[in-house]
């Protein structure tokens, strides 16, 4: 193609996550908040660098309270979160089903079949059906574009909050989008008092739980008639149903099928479906990761096929796809193993993990790059669920080894996970005391560096790298009354850290020690952000 | 269909530029009005590990992801990570592997991942203007200047022996 003759003004090459925060950025969302967790990390940045405001909240849970607090004024809002931080914000996701929102309120779950990087492998959708939620979901970056304006418009509506599910795939996947910014101009925040409305005690709730249901059965119909549902009528020997990214991959799989692809996937738009199933003679639904959209579809009385228990597991891909089309169950090869990540050389996080071993320590540990640990050389980790948990686990360990043992347990927590759940373990540390004491090692790296160098409320600087208010973990630790606090510089002074790592499980004392040193890859950021700052304060001068 | 769509799987180690150079590919391919669709797994990435990254580019591109052993083209930037990735290739596909390179010429070994575009370059109906604006678009303004000199080295070390 000739270079000249290219026009390529109104086509842009998106991943999800750009789209998601185009999308945000041209409906004039007035606040964008989140935890970064891959896959989802690159909507808020995204949204950020577009102009877009931007913040990062200190854990999920915080972040959807904010968004629910700005929607209550009318405000348009994306909270944006990994699909284990909804578990985090799962208090608030149910009693906001219940209030519903006056503005718009979009929670964007990013789940990661096949766990790329996270903990376990959960599907998210069934949260839309525990909750009564409405949910989204896109099949590439134009409709995660389209979907996220469209699901606005829904809230608004509807006034319902709405998730927007994405996967690894949609989010780190570039795709060409045209963007149609064909959406109303957000109205002003103003506030308006709904006592009944937002004030969940059992009197108010109940008939909060009704409107709730009727609120989705409205949604429903209106799914069944304006919905983004799709239907491709070919022939009448297959018809697939599908939904996100499992819908490109059997398009591609089996391009002479009849095909329905449902955009807004709860409430489900049955009628519509129903009708599909009985277009055609065979009809398989093609999903990933659980059953939950097979098994909508058998309880609603349709005769569907779905997948074997083997592809519950993992992501799909167009060979899973012909697999699953052919009902071949024989064993699947495996994927080739590649070379498993490391920590950087130089990291200050191995000096930690030298010394635990060395120690022969049992280590509670915590979810970030620190997780390397338990990989060779190190092996110094025993312990891993979910971020935060490396103190609880701690302390219950500690409360029922017998002495010998109890004495070498140590919980070690990254300062990103530290702000995000680690600061209620220290309080239950102080209420429930272990008899033989505790010890905590946060490794402050000064960034959350395994989802790719964020800021948390522990570095003092915004989402954008401005200077903000910062939280003193030291100070923090000493205000809740833990009795020996120590700060240690791992790269510079190992063996005064590994002495102070001694007494402190020898004094059967309660004991917290920050290990602070900059990871190697936010050192030269963090000059950088310094220098530009003391830039613009000069010139402002 | 997958006569129209060209697949390219680019492979390497964390921080050797594996996404950048399918970004630039992606880039480029998008700019000659093609569709296109790039996928990717990063998570851990940086921190050494195995990274691949798809590009398909065509008239119609449905799943984001090179089905197993279609690839038309297989760039490996990490010699160790061949072996790994060589199932990936089609029957007729073509291996390019840093061996196209004289690496100690480079100016810079972080642009070892733009060379290898450069020999790719050669196999691939992209007009070269398209690739130096992917090029410009894709990294900062400081590592043009070196990035175009590698990939020219790259395309004239495959005009050479292709
Ligand atoms: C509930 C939840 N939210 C987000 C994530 C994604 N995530 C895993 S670890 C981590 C933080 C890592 O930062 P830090 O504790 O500072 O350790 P570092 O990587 O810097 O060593 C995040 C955001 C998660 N696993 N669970
Ligand atoms: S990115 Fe930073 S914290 Fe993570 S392994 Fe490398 S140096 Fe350590």
């Amino acid at each position: 193609m000739d270079f000249e003759k290219a026009n390529v003004a109104e086509r842009l090459l998106l991943s999800g996550n750009e789209a998601v925060a185009r999308a945000a950025l041209d409906a004039g969302v007035s606040l964008g908040t989140g935890y970064p967790g891959t896959p989802s990390t690159e909507i808020l940045e995204n949204f950020s660098r577009m102009g877009g405001p931007a913040q990062w909240a200190p854990n999920e849970k915080v972040a959807m309270e904010v968004a629910l607090g700005a929607s209550f004024a009318g405000a348009r809002t994306l909270v944006t979160m990994k699909h284990v931080g909804l578990n985090v914000a799962a208090d608030p996701l149910f009693t906001a089903a219940h209030t519903g929102v006056t503005g718009a309120m979009v929670i964007v779950t990013a789940d990661d079949p096949g766990m790329a990087s996270s903990q376990n492998e959960q599907d998210n959708r069934w949260y839309a059906r525990a909750a009564g939620m409405p949910m989204f979901e896109p099949s590439d970056s134009q409709e995660a574009y389209d979907f996220t304006l469209r699901a606005i418009e829904l809230s608004e509506e509807f006034a319902a909050p709405v998730m927007l599910r994405m996967t690894t795939r949609l989010c780190h996947s570039k795709t060409v989008v045209r963007p149609e910014r064909s959406i109303a101009e957000a109205g002003r925040p103003e506030f308006h008092r709904n006592i009944k409305g937002r004030v969940m005690i059992p009197a108010y709730a109940r008939p909060a739980h009704k409107r709730l249901r009727e609120r989705l059965a409205r949604i429903a119909r209106w799914n069944e008639t304006s919905g983004p549902n799709d239907t491709i009528q070919a022939g009448k020997d297959l018809g697939i149903i599908a939904s996100g990214i499992a819908y490109a991959h059997a398009r591609e799989a089996t391009p002479d099928a009849s095909f329905l692809k449902i955009g807004l996937t709860w409430p489900l738009p049955t009628e519509t479906i129903a009708k599909f199933v009985r277009s055609v003679n065979r009809c398989v639904v093609i999903e990933e990761g659980d059953p939950v959209l097979v098994e909508s579809l058998r309880a609603a009385g349709m005769t569907v096929e779905g997948k074997s228990e083997q592809y519950r597991f993992g992501e799909l891909n167009v060979n899973r796809v012909r697999r699953i089309l052919s009902g071949d169950d024989s064993v699947e090869a495996a994927a080739a193993k590649g070379k498993p990540p490391q920590l950087c050389k130089g990291c200050p996080h191995r000096v930690s993990f030298e010394i635990l071993r060395r120690l022969n320590c049992i280590v509670a540990g915590d979810i970030g790059c620190y997780t390397l640990g338990v990989l060779p050389p190190f092996e110094a980790m025993d312990t891993c669920i979910c971020m935060g948990a490396s103190i609880g686990v701690g302390l219950g360990l500690r409360h029922v080894l017998p002495d010998e043992q109890a004495r070498r347990v140590v919980s070690v927590i990254g300062d990103s996970t530290f702000v995000h759940s680690g600061i209620t373990g220290l309080v239950e540390m102080v209420y429930n005391p272990p008899k033989t004491g505790h010890v905590v090692l946060i490794l402050d790296n000064g960034t959350t560096a395994m989802t790719g160098l964020q800021e948390h409320p522990g570095t003092g600087r915004t989402l954008a790298h401005q200077p903000t208010g910062q939280i003193v973990f030291e100070d923090l630790a000493g205000a809740l009354g833990i009795e020996r606090v120590e700060v240690v510089d791992p790269t510079k002074d190992p063996a005064g850290y590994e002495r102070i790592l001694i007494e402190a499980l020898d004094s059967g004392k309660l004991c917290v020690i920050i290990a602070r040193r900059p990871c190697l890859l936010v050192a030269g950021k963090v000059r950088e952000y310094e220098k530009k700052r003391s830039a613009e304060t000069d010139a402002h001068e | 269909m997958s006569s129209s769509v060209t697949n390219v799987v680019i492979a390497g180690l964390g921080g050797q530029g594996v996404l950048k150079a399918s970004d630039i590919l992606a880039e480029a391919a998008f700019r000659t009005g093609l569709d296109v669709k790039k996928s990717e797994i990063h998570g851990m990435s940086q921190r050494g590990g195995s990274v691949t990254s798809d590009v398909r580019f065509g008239d119609n591109i449905l799943s984001p992801m090179v089905p197993g052993s279609e690839a038309d083209f297989l760039l490996v930037l990490a010699a160790d990570q061949v072996e790994t990735n060589k199932g990936l290739l089609g029957a007729g596909g073509v291996l390019i592997c840093t061996d196209r390179i004289d690496e100690n010429a480079l100016a810079n070994r972080r642009s070892l991942n733009v060379a290898m575009l450069g020999v790719l370059s050669r196999y691939l109906e992209i007009d070269k203007p398209f690739w130096l604006d992917a090029i410009r678009s894709s990294l900062p303004e400081k590592v043009y200047d070196v990035n175009v000199k590698a990939f020219e080295m790259g395309r004239d070390a495959a005009a050479e022996s292709y």
